[in-house]
């Protein structure tokens, strides 16, 4: 820890106001960024209560998530960026140890093995999930050291650095959670300057490789994307959670039918309603003009995230808060367009809105990560 | 700090990457308008598709069945109802194994193979999501005891109740009120789709048949908010079914119930008849079965048992069973031979127990072997004298037989209100030219004067021409409803009454059939004894079932069962104010008055003692009140 900046220093002999920002810069916390987080989150709990049928019990286990998400935050924030690159690779080969330790004994869910038991605790986690962080911080490391923007040789690296956890990520199978990963690796990839010829090679190749996974699919897999192609093909069966959504969405129009009101979310015919379609829920109770709202609070998010990587004073602290900003916004985008049928169902969920824990860990220490990148930096003549 | 890289350009590094940052937010802006649009066009430009698909799929109109109308007896008491009714059915999407499932409820309660393979059948067509698909119906109350204790082992078995008709003296009364059943392929294609939208179940005979119109009501709708599973959250507009119109029958319970019991053991017919209004007081046919079967399906084994069983419990006797009346007809051929001039009431013949007619060999024989001497018409009326009625049918000959008895209400249908009424048979010469295309002979016209040959009548058909008797020629037509929803039914049009050159001859001829009862030599004097402040005016029948040779005798004890005579009574009571008038038929059950006339005694007895309690019984609009 190289102790606290000047800017610290001189804040605290002057005014209440910005003495209680530079407490929270003492914490290393980053008020706009925690000011968007904080209202992402209830708007998140005021639409979950109404999604999960007024469930008070529900909305408590949330709440600890969402501390805990906090808590995680925190401590993110506190580790200078510094520590994150030092441990970078090391994390990097734990993570697929990890990964591949859960390719042979992984507990399975639902035909998919995604868990791995802590021996003696009883603790499951997802070791893919941690691999969100990891993939951008491990080619934001590889990266950083190599003079940028990259050429063939690097790139060819980093793509192999990106599709091994990918492919293993694939193999539980949980395609989409490997198909973001990827495309964290890639944003870092993107951000670095990788040549638009390289962009387009890479393109190119992506459409034989997706004939590819096509092949690898799984049936469900298949359906999936057949469903998405055509949700009329099965409207009871498999099209039914995207034709119910359309309607939830539909029938909201400009102002919604009223907070508790949506009809379609509370007789049960939108299914995950309180995870993966929550949006609906939005949508059909507070119409156009809410959506509109949650879209600007996570713009919100985004631009302060994209200030703090444009802002950052390394390389490996530039390209990790960018991979970061903007994978969140895949996350919101992929979910928003899966819900209103313009992608296939892939099962993610709406960032710090859907139900749920593992998620909401993992992108509370990405915001802590951000934090601490932008709260640890030196006053330095650029 | 990490070791300094060498050809590292920082300034160079900034810069793009500050481009590429630039371009990453640019796309994210493009993005989210993206999804903006795509949220303008499901909100705004789809909005009134999706609006409907979101009402259609939790609002519903619903049919509602309306209650079906009760039946009740002259006094109230309930021959038809509506009683709730409980089926088993399994939803798929909250079970988790269907076979598994299927096979524990199975242990838990007995399931044909054939209700399985219907259950997979209407599984496997498509429907709404959490559609609860019956396995079983009515189950008793041990069955949903069973079923509801084990039901947290059976998710997605579900108990269900609706109204089902019930008959409470199903078997007294499964000829007289019928029965309903589920509407079939055929029923559905000529039934107004609106009324019957929630009905399951439809009149299918008896009094349920012929008064479906008035029993059914008119359908309900209601407007229903439904959840995904199916269940009904909310009810938002609500248009109440009217219930069906309740039925009160001229039928007198008690007197029916007796009739069963006098028939106990016997297959054959009892029909009595109120002369002043043509109601129906008992209709009974035996053996009955338990029309509560038919309610809800019969299952084959059971319903191929009652087909194909020899004493046609399904058969409705009284109604389309076609008997030779034999001698119950002999005071109306009596009546017609005075009024026709055939014979006087001071006329004799010498009878020597046969008839003979000229240039025919044929001896018609009496009943009597060695025959009853001097007989005059009373004589032959209350000893059945069948030579007395050879001749007089040989001096009418045939076509005046027909003409006379006509009228009476023979040969065709009474216009009961009852379905698929038989019209019994009277001969004549044009009938058998037209329907054998042959000409008629003299010896069938001697037979017909005794009730037998061609001559065909049911019990209901008896026991109407009894009834006319008894009115001294005034005409009524049987019928079984008397009120309906509380208004009584205006009395039907019927033919001119019987109008005779000497209405004293009614007197005369109700006199002779008193005495059959009344009189030391009376067929009937058996039922006389004790009766309870009455009188009965009556005729005994007994009629051939096999052809006897010329030189036979007919001994009962040497004949099979079902080759036995049929034993007959008509009668009316009391003589002089007739409450009731009365036919009964036992098939094979041998001599009239030792057989029919004692069922006859049991069920008048029955009935006059129930008029004596219906003075102190408040009658007829006792189910208004409901």
């Amino acid at each position: 820890m190289s102790g606290y900046d000047y800017q610290h220093q001189l804040g605290s002999r002057h005014s209440p106001v910005t003495r209680r920002i530079s407490l929270l810069q003492a914490i290393h916390l980053d008020a706009p960024l925690l000011g968007g987080l904080l209202v992402l989150v209830c708007v998140g709990l005021f639409v979950l209560y109404s999604a999960s049928s007024q469930s008070m019990d529900t909305l408590m286990r949330q709440m600890v998530r969402i501390v805990a998400g906090f808590a995680a935050m925190m401590v993110m924030a506190f580790i200078s960026p510094h520590t994150y690159k030092r441990w970078t690779p090391w994390l990097f080969g734990i993570g697929l140890l990890l990964l591949v330790g859960v390719l042979f004994s992984g507990a399975e869910a639902k035909g998919a093995q995604r868990w791995l038991a802590i021996p003696g605790t009883g603790v499951r986690f997802q070791p893919s999930e941690v691999m969100k962080l990891i993939v951008p911080m491990m080619l934001a490391w590889y990266l950083a050291e190599r003079a940028l923007p990259p050429g063939w040789r690097p790139v060819l690296l980093a793509t192999i650095l990106i599709m091994v956890p990918t492919l293993l990520i694939a193999r539980q199978p949980d395609l989409g959670t490997a198909l973001l990963i990827a495309s964290s690796g890639f944003i870092v990839l993107f951000l670095s300057g990788l040549s638009w010829k390289y962009i387009a090679g890479l393109m190119a190749a992506a459409i034989p490789a997706g004939g590819g996974v096509w092949m690898v699919m799984h049936d469900y897999q298949r359906q999936r994307v057949l469903t998405f192609l055509d949700p009329e093909r099965d409207r009871w069966g498999a099209g039914w959670n995207i034709t119910q959504s359309k309607t939830a969405i539909g029938s909201g129009g400009w102002e919604g039918k009223g907070w508790l009101h949506g009809t379609q979310a509370h007789l049960d015919f939108l299914p995950e309603s309180s995870t993966d379609f929550i949006i609906a829920v939005l949508a059909e109770e507070f119409g156009l003009l809410g959506v509109c709202a949650l879209l600007l609070i996570y713009f919100a998010i985004v631009a302060r995230g994209m200030y703090i990587a444009v802002n950052a004073q390394d390389s490996y602290s530039r390209l990790l808060a960018g991979a970061i900003t903007l994978t969140f916004f895949v996350y919101v985008f992929v979910n928003i367009g899966m819900v209103s049928g313009v992608l296939p169902v892939v099962g993610v969920p709406l960032p710090m809105v859907s139900y749920g824990g593992t998620s909401m860990v993992t992108l509370m220490a990405g915001f802590g990560i951000l934090m601490s990148i932008h709260t640890h930096r030196k006053l330095v003549a650029t | 700090m990490p070791k300094p890289i060498t050809l590292k350009d920082h300034y160079r590094e900034t810069r793009v990457f500050a481009r590429r940052a630039a371009f990453s937010v640019v796309m994210v802006i493009l993005l989210i308008l993206a999804l903006i649009a795509r949220m303008v066009y499901l909100q705004v430009l789809q909005y009134e598709k999706y609006s409907t698909l979101s009402d259609e799929n939790r609002v519903s109109v619903e049919p509602v069945a309306p209650t079906r109308g009760l039946i009740v007896d002259r006094n109230g008491h309930l021959l038809a109802d509506n009683r709730p009714s409980y089926s088993v059915s399994i939803t798929r999407e909250l079970c988790p194994d269907i076979d598994a499932t299927l096979e524990q409820l199975a242990q838990l309660v007995e399931i044909s193979p054939g209700r399985i393979e219907d259950f997979y059948r209407r599984l496997g067509q498509r429907r709404r999501p959490f559609t609860p698909v019956a396995v079983k119906f009515k189950l008793s109350e041990e069955e949903i005891a069973v079923i509801a204790v084990n039901q947290h082992l059976l998710p997605g078995v579900s108990l269900n109740a609706s109204l089902v008709r019930h008959y409470p003296h199903a078997k007294a009364l499964s000829h007289a009120v019928g029965y309903v059943g589920r509407i079939n392929q055929r029923e559905l294609q000529r039934l107004d789709a609106t009324r019957y939208s929630a009905t399951e179940h439809i009149g299918k005979t008896g009094v349920e048949a012929a008064y479906e119109e008035q029993l059914h009501g008119q359908v309900g709708f209601q407007t229903i908010e439904t959840d995904a599973r199916g269940r009904i959250t909310e009810v938002l507009e609500r248009t109440h079914p009217a219930p069906g119109e309740n039925l009160q029958l001229f039928m007198d319970l008690p007197t029916q119930l007796a009739a069963v019991k006098a028939l106990e053991g016997r297959r054959g017919a009892v029909v009595a008849i109120e002369p002043d209004t043509g109601g129906v007081l008992a209709f009974v046919s035996v053996p009955g079965f338990n029309s509560n079967l038919f309610v809800t399906g019969i299952d084959h084994p059971t319903y191929n048992a009652l087909q194909g069983s020899r004493a046609r419990p399904l058969f409705n006797r009284a109604l389309q069973g076609r008997y030779p009346p034999g001698s119950t007809i002999k005071p109306i051929v009596g009546l017609g031979a005075v009024e026709t001039g055939a014979t006087t009431w001071d006329y004799s013949i010498y009878d020597p127990g046969f008839y003979k007619l000229e240039n025919d060999d044929r001896f018609y024989r009496d009943w009597k072997k060695w025959g009853h001497g001097v007989v005059d018409l009373h004589t032959a009326i209350v000893q059945s004298c069948d030579t007395y009625f050879y001749e007089m049918a040989h001096k009418m000959g045939v076509d005046t037989i027909h003409d006379f008895m006509q009228p009476f209400g023979f040969g065709q249908r009474t216009g009961i209100d009852l379905p698929n009424e038989s019209s019994g048979l009277l001969p004549s010469r044009a009938w058998k030219q037209a329907a054998r295309g042959m000409p008629w002979f003299p010896g069938e016209t001697l037979i017909t004067g005794i009730g037998q040959g061609y001559m065909l009548a049911t019990p209901l058909q008896l026991a109407l021409s009894t009834a006319i008797l008894a009115n001294k020629g005034q005409v009524v037509q049987p019928r079984m409803v008397k009120a309906v929803g509380g208004r009584a039914l205006a009395t039907p049009q019927t033919g001119p009454d019987i109008a005779l050159q000497d209405p004293a001859n009614w007197d005369r001829v109700i006199q002779s059939m008193r005495d059959v009862v009344h009189s030391a030599k009376g067929t009937a004097r058996g039922i006389s004894k004790n009766l309870p402040g009455y009188d009965i005016a009556g005729k005994t029948g007994t009629a051939q079932v096999l052809g006897i040779a010329q030189d036979e005798e007919y001994d009962e004890e040497a004949i099979d069962e079902w080759h036995r005579d049929h034993a007959l009574f008509v009668g009316f009571a009391p003589v002089d104010q007739p409450r009731i008038a009365i036919a009964v038929l036992v098939e094979n059950g041998g001599g009239g008055g030792s057989t029919a006339a004692p069922v006859a005694r049991q069920v008048l007895d029955a009935y006059f003692q129930s008029l004596k309690e219906d003075a102190r019984v408040p009658t007829t609009q006792a189910i208004e009140a409901e």
